[in-house]
C-alpha cells in the first residue's frame, strides 16, 4: 500500500453524518440506562453502600442477566476488533484460536467455577485474593493474586478503549493535527462510563450488556449472511484470504500469515487456545462475575450456553478474511494500515450508512461493559486487599464501598492516561503480559479449591518464578520486521524448537517449583497458614447458612475467622 | 475451626462425576487436536474443513456441557435431600 510512503499527509476523514449520529443516539441511550440500573432490584435498607451492592450487584444475578453479563464481560469491543485484525493480517494461527479458546473454556468453567462460587458466597468473599487470603492464611499470597490481577486488568481496560478508539477513527472523528479533538469524544465517553459505574456499580454493566449484546449478534448474523451473498459465496473469500496469507512479505522472507497451520505450528495453536481458556477466568472481571450470580449452578448452567458467543465470534474472525476479499484498506490517522481499523471500516464500506451506525455502535458500547466490570472487579481488589487487609482492617461495609467507587475513578483514570499518552502498542504488549502473568495466580486458586496439600509459601515461589520466567521469555520476542521486543506471545519451550505459548511454559515451570517446593517445606514442618474454609464450603448452595450465620448460632467459634 | 462442619451435601455415588468427567476431558481434548482438522479439504459451502470442523465443535461441547450440567444437578439435588430430609427449596431457576 502506498500508505507508508505518505505519513501525516493522508487528508483527514470526512464525517459519516448518519452513522455517527446513530452512534451517538445508541450511547446516550446506553448512558441513561447506566444511571436507571442503580434502582434495578436495590437492596431496601442497604441501598448500594456495600461491595456485595455496588461491586458485585447484590450477588442475586440470575441465568439470563448472568448471560448477558458474562457474554459483555468475556468477548469485549477489543476481541471484536483484535480477533478479525489478527485474521486480516497474519490469519489463523494469531486470529482463529479464538475459537477453540473459546471452546475448551466453558469445559473448564463447569469444573471449577461453582467450587469458587459456594466457599465464597459462604465467606462473604468478593475477590479471588479473599479466597486465597481464606484458604492459605497467607499475607503475601494474597497480596501477590491481588496485585497480579489489578496489574493485569488495567491494560485490559486500556485496550477497550482502542476498540473505541478505532470506531471513532472510522467514523471520521479526530484529525492527524489537533490531537486534544481526536480524544476528546474518547474522554466524555469515559467520564460518562466512569460516572454511572460509580452511582450504579455492577447492576450498570449488567444492563447495558443486554441492548449491547443484542446489537452485536444483529450486526454479526446480518454481516456473515449479507456479505457472502454479495461477494459470491465463502469459496472466494477463502480463495483471497489463502492467497494474501501465503504471498510471501517481502520485510521477512516469509509467508504473510498462515491459512491452515502446518504441522510446525500445532504446539503453538493448541497452546493458544488452552493457555488463554485456563488464563480468562482468573482474571478479576471474570470472576466477578462468577461471584455475582445468584446460585452454585447459574454458572454452570451458563457454560452451556455462553458458547453461543463463541460460534458469533468465530463469524465475526471470518469477517477478517472478507475484509481481505473485500479489499478493505483500514488507513489510520496518520496514514499507515492498522489492521485494528478493519472491520469498523468493513461494516462502514458495505453497508447503509444507518446499519454500519449500529454496528459500529455495537462495538463501541461493547468497549463500555467490560471496562466497567474491570474497572469495579480491580477496585474491589484494591479495596479488600490492600486496603482493608494492610490499611484499614476494620472497614465498615459502607466505607469499603465508598474506597471502591473512588478506586474505580482512579483505575478508569490511569488507563485513560494510558492510552492518550502512551504509544497503543504499550497497551497491546501490558496485555500480552497480563495473559501471561495472570495465569500464574492458576496453581494458587485452582489447587486452593480442591486440596490444601501445595505450601502457601511453595505457591507463592511457583508464581514468582512463572512471572519472572514469562517476562523474560516476553522480552525476548522481537518483531522481525520493527525488532520492537515483546513481539509476541509464542517461544520455544528453552532447551527445545517446539513453539508453544509463553504463559504455558511459565504455567508449568510455576506448578513444578510449586510442587518440589511443597515437598520440601513439608520435610521441614514449616508452619501451614490458618485454613478458615472447610469441606462443606466448597458444596454450599444459596440456601445454606454463611459463615457469619453459623458463628452466630454457634457462638463457640472464634470470632477472627470471621471477618472475612 | 471450633464451630461445628454442618455437611452440605450427603455423600456422592461416583457414576454421575465419572460419566461428567468422561465427556467435558472429551469437549476439552478433541477441539485442541490440531492434527485431526489441519486440513482444507472437504469444503463445506466454500469453507475450508479447518474452519467448519473448529465452528462445528462449538454447539457440541454446549451440548456435551449441557448434559454433565443435568447429570451433575440430579445427583447434588439427591445429596443435598439425602442431609435436609425433605426440605428443598434450592431449586435452580
Amino acid at each position: 500500500m502506498s500508505g507508508m510512503a505518505l505519513p501525516l499527509a493522508a487528508p483527514d476523514r470526512p464525517v459519516n453524518v448518519v452513522a455517527l449520529t446513530i452512534v451517538i443516539f445508541l450511547f446516550v441511550l446506553v448512558a441513561v440506562l447506566g444511571f436507571v440500573a442503580a434502582r434495578w432490584r436495590r437492596g431496601e435498607e442497604t441501598g448500594l453502600h456495600s461491595l456485595d451492592e455496588w461491586g458485585l450487584g447484590g450477588r442475586g444475578f440470575g441465568t439470563w442477566v448472568t448471560w448477558f453479563l458474562l457474554g459483555g464481560d468475556l468477548y469485549t469491543a477489543y476481541t471484536f476488533v483484535a480477533v478479525p485484525a489478527a485474521m486480516w493480517a497474519t490469519g489463523a494461527v494469531t486470529g482463529f484460536f479464538a475459537v477453540p479458546y473459546t471452546i475448551v473454556l466453558y469445559p473448564i468453567v463447569f469444573l471449577l467455577m461453582s467450587r469458587l462460587w459456594s466457599v465464597s458466597h459462604r465467606h462473604g468473599f468478593v475477590t479471588p485474593a479473599d479466597f486465597i487470603g481464606g484458604r492459605y492464611g497467607s499475607r503475601s499470597l494474597t497480596l501477590a493474586v491481588a496485585i497480579t490481577g489489578i496489574v493485569a486488568t488495567m491494560p485490559y481496560i486500556a485496550l477497550q478503549l482502542v476498540g473505541i478508539k478505532a470506531v471513532l477513527t472510522v467514523l471520521g472523528l479526530g484529525s492527524s493535527e489537533n490531537v486534544l479533538l481526536t480524544d476528546l469524544p474518547l474522554i466524555i465517553a469515559f467520564v460518562v462510563l466512569a460516572a454511572y459505574t460509580y452511582t450504579s456499580g455492577l447492576r450498570a454493566p449488567a444492563l447495558i450488556a443486554v441492548v449491547k449484546d443484542l446489537l452485536i449478534y444483529l450486526a454479526v448474523i446480518v454481516a456473515v449472511i449479507y456479505l457472502p451473498i454479495k461477494f459470491g459465496g465463502w469459496d472466494p473469500i477463502f480463495n483471497s484470504a489463502e492467497a494474501k496469507l501465503g504471498a510471501t512479505n517481502p520485510a521477512t522472507g516469509k509467508p504473510t500469515g498462515v491459512f491452515i497451520p502446518g504441522a510446525a505450528s500445532y504446539s503453538a495453536y493448541w497452546t493458544l487456545a488452552l493457555g488463554s481458556a485456563l488464563a480468562l477466568f482468573m482474571y478479576p472481571h471474570s470472576i466477578t462475575g462468577v461471584l455475582a450470580t445468584k446460585s452454585r449452578n447459574t454458572i454452570r448452567k451458563n457454560a452451556a450456553v455462553l458458547p453461543l458467543y463463541s460460534l458469533m465470534l468465530g463469524l465475526l474472525a471470518l469477517l477478517g478474511y472478507a475484509a481481505i476479499f473485500a479489499g478493505t484498506v483500514p488507513v489510520d490517522l496518520n496514514g499507515a494500515i492498522n489492521p485494528q481499523l478493519v472491520v469498523p471500516q468493513l461494516f462502514l464500506d458495505q453497508f447503509p450508512a444507518w446499519f454500519a451506525g449500529i454496528a459500529l455502535a455495537a462495538i463501541a458500547i461493547g468497549a463500555l461493559v467490560p471496562a466497567a466490570i474491570m474497572s469495579i472487579a480491580a477496585a474491589n481488589l484494591f479495596t479488600r486487599n490492600i486496603y482493608v487487609d494492610l490499611i484499614r482492617p476494620d472497614a465498615t461495609p459502607r466505607q469499603e464501598a465508598h474506597v471502591s467507587k473512588i478506586a474505580s475513578l482512579v483505575v478508569k483514570f490511569g488507563a485513560l492516561v494510558f492510552v492518550i499518552a502512551m504509544d497503543q502498542s504499550a497497551a497491546i504488549n501490558m496485555q500480552l503480559l497480563g495473559g501471561i502473568w495472570i495465569l500464574q495466580t492458576f496453581p494458587a486458586i485452582v489447587a486452593g479449591l480442591y486440596t490444601r496439600w501445595f505450601h502457601r509459601w511453595a505457591l507463592f515461589g511457583g508464581w514468582a518464578a512463572g512471572i519472572t520466567y514469562g517476562t523474560i521469555a516476553a522480552y525476548n520476542v522481537v518483531n522481525p520486521v520493527t525488532k520492537a521486543h515483546f513481539g509476541g506471545s509464542i517461544a520455544a519451550i528453552p532447551g527445545t524448537d517446539t513453539q508453544v505459548y509463553i504463559a504455558v511454559t511459565a504455567f508449568a515451570i510455576n506448578l513444578i517449583v510449586a510442587a518440589g517446593l511443597s515437598l520440601l517445606f513439608h520435610a521441614m514442618k514449616l508452619p501451614d497458614g490458618e485454613d478458615i474454609t472447610r469441606n462443606s464450603d466448597y458444596g454450599a448452595d444459596e440456601n445454606d447458612p454463611k459463615v457469619a450465620q453459623i458463628e452466630r448460632e454457634h457462638p463457640l467459634g472464634e470470632s477472627g475467622a470471621s471477618t472475612f | 475451626m471450633s464451630s461445628p462442619d454442618v455437611p452440605t451435601r450427603g455423600p456422592a455415588r461416583s457414576g454421575p462425576y465419572v460419566i461428567t468427567g468422561i465427556l467435558l476431558t472429551i469437549a476439552i481434548v478433541v477441539p485442541l487436536f490440531v492434527p485431526a482438522y489441519s486440513v482444507d479439504e472437504p469444503r463445506w459451502v466454500g469453507m475450508p474443513f479447518f474452519y467448519w470442523y473448529q465452528m462445528m465443535w462449538i454447539p457440541i461441547t454446549s451440548a456435551l456441557v449441557g448434559v454433565s450440567y443435568w447429570l451433575v444437578i440430579k445427583e447434588d439435588r439427591r445429596r443435598r435431600e439425602s442431609v435436609r430430609g425433605l426440605t428443598s427449596p434450592g431449586e435452580e431457576r
